[in-house]
């Protein structure tokens, strides 16, 4: 869920992989971020409605990510994945190192850019120091 | 009580309207125009500019100290995410969301939100009841079973017509609880009779109300 360059560049990576990919997005001009031989379903809709979740292939999916850029939308998505369609592998972006902490505590397998990044960037940085 | 609001739109506004006289009542917006508004009407304490989602203005807001959190955005996204760090994080009590797309209500519940409210379910029920051919209504839920109790009107051509509770074929998970037949309302025995119009009340797990519904109200295959 997610056709920004995050989630175009992860499908791409996971199509390259093997499997079978379907991205949503609910404007359908980034879909653009997806290079044109990706050749997985792409699906024009807000991925935090079971009916969308359910026309992207939901009930056979075995795994589901949310990276859009809204850590709600993407708690609510992935809440959805896990609990109404029992996807087993369900991963999560959550900018807000807070909110990442709180879902992490309820279970949820999340990712947050932030901290990462920043850890990426305190490390360029300090080698230069050197 | 102490009660923190998400959202100053209409729903969150009317509510801190009607609560602001007998609790404690703060309303978190993020719309500068909308906090100039309440500010206006009901007082600058009752309101505060800020994400209700984002940790500090939380913090600000004194959410540790809150009895009750609502969130009322028209984003059910929001919602859940107040609700769910609102509980995780300062522990609230009792957490209660709107519900905009009536799909998540269920959801809400199991992901253990207290009450949720949903303005198209409560319509579609009094639509349902105004209707001649009566399914099932759900009439209230029973909160962290994910049960509910039912009412049934049974149809004139139903299979059940006739019949008594120990003929009926119920699926598991349902238990009828009261037969309200012309007016009279009995508890049900093995031998009670169900006639066309009977009213039929159910506690029953939510899987399990179609089955429910189709039982009681189909007509013979």
């Amino acid at each position: 869920m997610g056709c920004g360059r995050l989630g175009a560049e992860l499908a791409v990576m996971l199509e390259a992989d093997g499997h079978e990919i379907a991205i949503l997005d609910v404007d359908k001009y980034a879909f653009g971020h997806l290079p044109p031989e990706f050749k997985g379903q792409k699906v024009l809709g807000d991925g935090t409605d079971q009916d969308t979740l359910r026309r992207a292939g939901a009930e056979r999916a075995d795994a589901f990510v949310a990276a859009t850029r809204g850590d709600n939308r993407n708690a609510l998505a992935a809440q959805v994945a896990k609990h109404v369609f029992q996807i087993k592998r369900v991963g999560s972006v959550i900018f807000d190192p807070i909110r990442e902490e709180v879902y992490r505590g309820l279970g949820m397998r999340t990712i947050n850019p932030t901290k990462l990044e920043a850890g990426l960037l305190r490390e360029s940085i300090e080698r230069e120091d050197e | 009580m102490f009660i923190i609001v998400a959202g100053a739109g209409k729903v969150g506004y009317h509510l801190a309207r009607a609560l602001v006289a007998d609790h404690e009542v703060l309303v978190i917006e993020q719309d500068p125009d909308r906090v100039d508004f309440v500010a206006a009407e009901l007082g600058t304490d009752v309101i505060m500019l800020g994400d209700a989602c984002d940790a500090a203005t939380m913090e600000l807001a004194g959410m540790e100290r809150a009895d009750l959190a609502v969130a009322t955005t028209g984003d059910d996204e929001d919602n859940l995410t107040f609700c769910q760090v609102s509980k995780a994080r300062y522990d609230v009590p009792r957490t209660v969301a709107r519900i905009n797309n009536p799909q998540n209500e269920t959801l809400f519940k199991q992901l253990g939100i207290d009450s949720t409210v949903s303005a198209t379910n409560l319509i579609l029920g009094h639509i349902e009841q105004e209707l001649p051919w009566r399914g099932l209504i759900p009439l209230m839920t029973l909160t962290g079973l994910d049960m509910e109790i039912v009412e049934i009107r049974v149809p004139r051509e139903a299979v059940t017509v006739g019949k008594q509770v120990k003929q009926l074929l119920l699926p598991q998970g349902a238990l009828l609880c009261l037969v309200i037949s012309e007016g009279t309302p009995r508890l049900p025995t093995p031998e009670t009779m169900i006639h066309a119009d009977d009213i039929l009340l159910a506690v029953a797990s939510i899987e399990s109300e179609e089955a429910l519904r189709s039982a009681l109200t189909e007509p013979p295959s």
